[in-house]
């Protein structure tokens, strides 16, 4: 390993962590708020995403672009991608809560049934996807359900400015800037609303919320509606900078997000943001040095000395420490 | 603890048993198949549904194309063709395919398409001595087995790998060139046989590896921007070669993009995008009838759109080729597995559509030409066989 290597890779390197980790925090913050809320990990919310990417392809075909976008034309586009996706996956994620989670709880299940519950609507979302919906919804009955659905191009790959010998292009700042803009609005709203004052009582203590007038099964349904919508608007910027999509993009994304949880300290808001792009930077950095393939290994290796140090992940675990 | 040791003793009785008959029916099967019926059954064995289906797909219709013209002649055996469904994935692929030895009794089989499952499935083809013909595994290891029942009618990537290289040293006027690959058996093989060819001929190899089914590619990006390469080789399958097409170019990496067989198809220009692609080498040992062809590709071409209505595609002739071996087997009266392989053995050459097809006693073909495609306005062009073009 030459040291200019090293110099000339730091740079680029830390831009594209960035933006990836960006998108790996807009996911964990699904999974650390049901978690938050219920003491659950919703696996499904992976296919969740999955669903937002779908929802923006299908708006973008809907729209036919003949070129890419730029100013006030792609903000207005962005919007509302960003809109119907959000509406999408939360549906989706509120409709999942429903069907899988909510008739478990009345009788009182076990967590592990929950989780099983929670591996069935995964794997039941993705061959939905692979069978039917990709197939007749997107138009491709010889292809099959199962190649990659590819998009158009939303945005140029202009080079905005350039940090040392790092360039950033205007695709990667839209997805770090997006990305924390939905992050600052969900803290705001979780830790200065009235229903987001629901949110973390009930994460605090359920039984004592109940006494208080929440409504459980309300909040439950508002912490999916949340989640899935950050999930949704992960679909929109993960497409936008990827371009592509297939049935199984929520699969290996999910894993890394919900890292970025219990690296960050999962139930935690604060955590999903800084769990997120820590995880980006790691991995990116360690490929410098050990190369791509390590990635992943590089990505556990820190996670599993963190919480041999802080077993409840950097910031600490529950949804009302947020605001510490 | 008295009841887990129960549950044990039943566990080793059941997959005893499921063993034990394994082994029976494999054992019936090479004298009870065809016996005396007016059909042979030939089964297609490959990924027809999952992610690599683009590749495995057009060989089915190449078989299909070539049985169903046989079966329209009437001859006194017919041909009967049988899909094995296997998703590419070597653990299905060894269930379906003793299915297809112990019930259906096949007397012969085309494919598996990809390396690993042929590795895995294989030796239970060779056990139930049911002769093989892959139209696209092309790991050399494939070939040291001792197999007798197996054959294929491609290259392997020993020859690939190099053969696409060398074009490219001569073509490019290359110094320096980065290898990439995911952990695949196949792309492993292919990037490291080129690997080996680049730096034999003085060129200077940089590599990287990537995890397969990874969508983001920056950490490789940047180490190709670093090492300013004036080539970029990748081993693996379209899934990952065309994102990674796309977020090169996006970044301004303009050094020429080549790979071998696993991109060489549309799914690889589209997961790229048209402008990405446009110019990328993409190698195969394989024939696939487009572009500028005359004479008998474009007869064969003609015939694949008017049946299945689209532009033929990789491994389409190949796949053509190994179901006219079976059926010349069948019309010189060899019905049953032993014979049918005796056959492959012995027969002269055939002058197939995509190559003209001796078997070397390993099962390898003995022509062992490479072909270099290229993609152009967002379609698959070809260019001509690797020692030739310019």
């Amino acid at each position: 390993m030459v040291w200019n290597d090293v110099v000339a890779q730091f740079g680029p390197s830390t831009i594209g962590g960035l933006a990836f980790g960006s998108i790996y925090a807009l996911i964990a913050l699904g999974y650390t708020m049901v978690y938050g809320v219920l003491r659950l990990i919703n696996f499904a919310h992976s296919e969740i995403f999955m669903i937002g990417t779908f929802a923006a392809l299908f708006v973008l075909n809907l729209v036919d672009l003949s070129a890419p976008l730029s100013g006030l034309a792609l903000v207005g586009m962005l919007l509302l991608l960003i809109v119907v996706a959000m509406a999408v996956s939360g549906g989706a994620a509120v409709l999942l809560e429903q069907v899988a989670y909510r008739p478990l709880r009345r009788h009182g299940a076990s967590r592990l049934a929950a989780l099983i519950s929670a591996i069935g609507a995964s794997i039941f979302l993705q061959e939905l996807f692979a069978l039917i919906v990709i197939p007749d919804v997107f138009h491709r009955p010889q292809q099959g359900g199962r190649l990659p659905v590819p998009g158009p191009r939303l945005v140029n790959r202009d080079v905005l400015f350039s940090i040392g010998n790092a360039n950033v292009r205007t695709d990667q700042l839209i997805v770090i800037v997006a990305a924390l803009i939905m992050m600052v609005l969900l803290n705001q709203l979780v830790n200065r609303s009235r229903i987001g004052r629901g949110i973390r009582a009930t994460a605090q203590d359920p039984e004592a919320a109940v006494l208080m007038g929440v409504s459980i099964d309300g909040i439950v349904r508002l912490t999916f509606l949340l989640g899935g919508a950050m999930a949704g608007v992960a679909g929109v910027l993960y497409l936008m900078e990827f371009e592509v999509t297939n049935y199984f993009v929520g699969f290996a994304l999910g894993i890394k997000a919900f890292t970025s949880a219990v690296l960050g300290g999962i139930g935690n808001l604060r955590g999903a943001l800084l769990g997120g792009i820590l995880l980006g930077l790691i991995e990116n950095w360690g490929a410098i040095f050990f190369g791509s393939q390590w990635k992943d290994v590089i990505a556990f290796i820190v996670l599993v000395v963190v919480l041999l140090f802080r077993p409840t992940g950097i910031l600490g675990e529950s949804l009302q420490k947020a605001r510490a | 603890m008295s009841r887990k040791r129960t549950l044990a003793a039943a566990a080793v009785l059941l997959t005893g048993g499921l063993v034990l008959s394994a082994c029976g029916g494999g054992g019936t099967t090479g004298s009870e198949a065809a016996g005396g019926a007016n059909t042979v059954k030939i089964g297609f064995a490959g990924d027809l549904t999952g992610k690599n289906s683009g590749i495995v797909i057009p060989g089915r219709n190449g078989a299909r194309l070539a049985i169903d013209e046989y079966d329209a002649t009437n001859p006194p055996v017919k041909v009967e063709l049988t899909e094995y469904d296997t998703q590419g994935d070597a653990s299905q692929a060894v269930p379906v395919l003793t299915k297809a030895v112990t019930e259906d009794k096949i007397a012969g089989l085309i494919g598996p398409a990809f390396s690993g499952e042929s590795k895995a499935a294989d030796p239970i083809l060779e056990q139930a001595k049911v002769p093989n013909i892959s139209q696209s595994a092309t790991n050399p290891g494939l070939a040291t087995h001792g197999w007798k029942y197996w054959h294929r009618i491609v290259a392997n990537d020993n020859d690939q790998g190099p053969a696409v290289a060398d074009y490219l040293i001569r073509t490019r006027n290359a110094k320096t060139a980065f290898v990439i690959n995911d952990d695949q058996e196949y792309s492993v093989g292919i990037a490291d046989a080129a690997a080996k060819e680049f730096a034999a001929k003085g060129v200077q190899v940089s590599r990287d590896k990537v995890v397969k089914g990874a969508s983001d590619f920056s950490s490789t990006v940047t180490k190709v921007k670093a090492a300013k390469p004036d080539l970029i080789f990748y081993g693996g399958y379209a899934a990952e070669s065309g994102p990674l097409t796309k977020q090169l170019r996006d970044s301004g990496v303009t050094a020429t993009f080549a790979s071998g067989d696993g991109s060489t198809d549309q799914t690889y220009i589209d997961a790229a995008g048209a402008s990405a692609a446009e110019g990328a080498i993409l190698s195969c040992p394989c024939v696939i009838p487009i572009g500028a062809q005359t004479g008998r590709l474009k007869e064969l071409a003609d015939k694949y759109k008017a049946k299945f209505g689209s532009d033929p595609e990789i491994y389409f002739s190949e796949g053509y080729d190994a179901a006219t071996l079976f059926i010349n087997a069948v019309k010189a009266g060899n019905t049953t597995p032993e014979k049918i392989n005796d056959y492959l053995a012995s027969a002269p050459p055939l002058d197939g559509y995509s190559k003209t097809i001796k078997f070397k006693p390993n099962g390898e073909v003995e022509a062992t030409d490479v072909f270099i495609y290229t993609s152009k306005a967002g379609k698959l062009a070809y260019l001509g066989k690797s020692t030739d073009v310019k």
